[in-house]
């Protein structure tokens, strides 16, 4: 096939899957190609520079080759009155690589979002059963997880609420959370110019001039952000392994909620997610979805971009490691805090990428 | 067909690397005029000597426009996409060396390690309203870097030069420069973090293994690096 065919038959894919979301209630909408590169640089950090082309002319200065449709997407919804409403959208994203040449630089999605919905066990479901259907022709792994019950976890550790919070921003970079946890667990040592700070009466009296945005008080504040944590007992191992424990379930869904039913004896902060993880099971059952083979990953979606914060999703070929992940979503209520000014909405959607379908389905 | 090596065209990397060369029997020369940028080898045949600049030298050798060529290793490594398989080391040169690092403003008495950096730029973002600035020229070696060792809330803002400066002109909280005393950062009231060493760079020979290598660019290459010790 040339590159023109693979093309053509991407788009064909494209339309029929967008023909199926909007039978099921969507309205369509389109966003620019161009996007602000502010307001997607304020959301992801500087990661996205890596993996987003930049551009700009001087009047509305840098601009991004849209890298996703969820960002706009939810930016249109939120400017328009926030009321419940499902779109679907289909379209190139653009995706810079700086490490892998194989990568294709741009790729189609096709996407179905779902906003305000009032029972979000039933909208989970929704969009689940909705994706599944649209990727069903071909023979794909489902995995599942939730980023609300690891939350919901840290949450509920014995510890100090800056802790709590250090834990929380670092879920989505495992190994930095690892870090912390070791560090607040006592299993590591106290890093030693620390202690020699904290030893000190008064570390401000000789210190050098500041310089810069970062002012006195912003230094003072630290201090003693730091000796309150020096003072803090360290996390105990039994928490530690609760945590871990969740962090490690790779299972069938009811395992896992057996499995997190126990664990919230011990931990009852996660009871209200693990509810939530109840009825969602129980809402896909009711959709039609095998909930008892389906697979559920205590650390699924912890490495993908920073806004899922509840249910978490993929589906992948099992004989293609080669290939990236077909479809994706998730939750993402607290994305639509951020963009709309504080105000948020309940939000569910997931994404699918035609050319790794038809890669995978072969000739 | 010769074999093509990229040598620096000015300043005291070229002069560097003319010594490193004369002092193993290669002589490199300029063909004509101190503005010429063609020039000679003499002690060795079949090598054709190409000026550059060398910032230029990375993309020539991922490109295998020259088969060989002198430059610092941290262009090497923030130019050139999965270095290690377009180029080979094929000797450090002693010199030209200097360090990419971290460094912060020494008044930040809290702020030692990594570790301290990323708590520090969830309270600035919290306290300002926007992400923690790093002042940089090398945006993929200090973005690969912060981002294994799993800083977050911190923004590159691009500088090509005097960039020591930022943090007091206020454009920048911290920066990641290229150091060989840590002299200069000093002098600008600032301090490296204890682990914040991204990368030791020095003058480096490669090879490129994008380069056409026939039978007669081989034999020469064994040559070469029979006369420069390898």
């Amino acid at each position: 096939m040339t590159d023109a065919q693979a093309k053509r038959a991407a788009r064909a894919r494209a339309a029929q899957l967008m023909a199926l979301f909007e039978t099921a209630g969507a309205t369509a909408v389109e966003t620019a190609l161009l996007q602000p590169a502010e307001t997607l640089l304020d959301l992801y950090g500087e990661d996205i520079r890596a993996r987003a082309f930049v551009t700009s002319d001087p009047i509305r200065g840098e601009m991004m080759l849209r890298p996703d449709f969820t960002v706009p997407v939810v930016e249109m919804h939120m400017a328009g009155g926030a009321s419940p409403a499902a779109y679907a959208y289909a379209g190139e994203v653009f995706r810079r690589q700086e490490s892998d040449p194989e990568r294709p630089v741009e790729f189609l999605q096709v996407g179905y979002e779902l906003f305000g919905g009032e029972d979000p066990a039933r909208d989970d479901a929704a969009v689940f059963a909705l994706v599944a259907e649209a990727v069903a022709p071909a023979r794909l792994r489902a995995a599942t997880g939730d980023i609300g019950i690891l939350i919901a976890a840290v949450a509920g550790l014995s510890t100090t609420p800056a802790r709590k919070a250090a834990l929380t921003r670092h879920i989505w970079r495992p190994r930095r959370f690892r870090a912390l946890l070791d560090r607040f667990g006592g299993r590591t040592p106290v890093p030693r110019g620390r202690e020699a700070l904290l030893a000190q009466t008064d570390p401000l009296a000789e210190a050098p001039p500041l310089w810069g945005k970062r002012g006195e008080a912003e230094v003072a504040a630290r201090i003693a952000a730091l000796r309150e944590d020096a003072a803090a007992a360290p996390i105990g191992a039994e928490e530690i392994a609760l945590l871990d424990t969740i962090l490690g379930l790779r299972e069938t869904a009811p395992n896992v909620l057996v499995a997190l039913r126990d664990i919230s004896a011990d931990l009852p902060a996660i009871g209200p997610a693990v509810d939530r993880l109840s009825a969602r099971l129980e809402a896909l059952a009711a959709r039609g979805i095998e909930v008892d083979e389906l697979a559920f990953e205590g650390s699924f979606g912890r490495t993908s971009m920073e806004y899922y914060d509840g249910f978490v999703f993929g589906f992948s070929f099992p004989d293609r490691p080669d290939l990236p992940p077909v479809a994706s979503g998730g939750r993402y209520d607290a994305l639509t805090r951020a963009l709309g000014g504080g105000t948020g909405v309940p939000a569910v959607g997931g994404v699918i990428r035609p050319e790794v379908l038809l890669a995978g389905e072969g000739p | 067909m010769s074999v093509k090596l990229g040598v620096p065209s000015k300043g005291r990397l070229m002069e560097k690397t003319v010594d490193w060369f004369a002092a193993r029997g290669i002589r490199l020369r300029r063909s004509g005029s101190e503005r010429d940028y063609a020039g000679v080898v003499e002690g060795i045949d079949g090598v054709e000597l190409v000026l550059l600049s060398a910032g230029e030298m990375p993309r020539e050798l991922g490109a295998g426009r020259i088969h060989l060529g002198v430059t610092g290793s941290d262009v090497v490594r923030e130019k050139l996409v999965h270095w290690d398989q377009r180029v080979e080391a094929l000797a450090e040169m002693g010199f030209g060396g200097a360090d990419l690092v971290i460094a912060v403003p020494a008044g930040w008495v809290d702020v030692d390690t990594l570790d301290d950096l990323d708590a520090v730029a969830a309270q600035f973002r919290a306290r300002h309203g926007h992400r923690l600035r790093v002042a940089t020229k090398y945006h993929r070696l200090v973005r690969e870097f912060l981002r294994e060792a799993g800083v977050a809330d911190y923004a590159l803002v691009d500088s090509q030069g005097a960039t020591e400066g930022t943090v007091k002109a206020e454009t920048a909280e911290a920066v990641a420069d290229i150091t060989s005393t840590g002299e200069t950062l000093r002098a600008n009231g600032l301090k490296i973090l204890s682990d914040g060493l991204i990368h030791s760079s020095q003058a480096t020979l490669f090879r490129s293994r994008q380069a056409v290598w026939g039978d007669e660019e081989r034999a020469v290459l064994r040559e070469f690096e029979a006369r420069i010790g390898l």
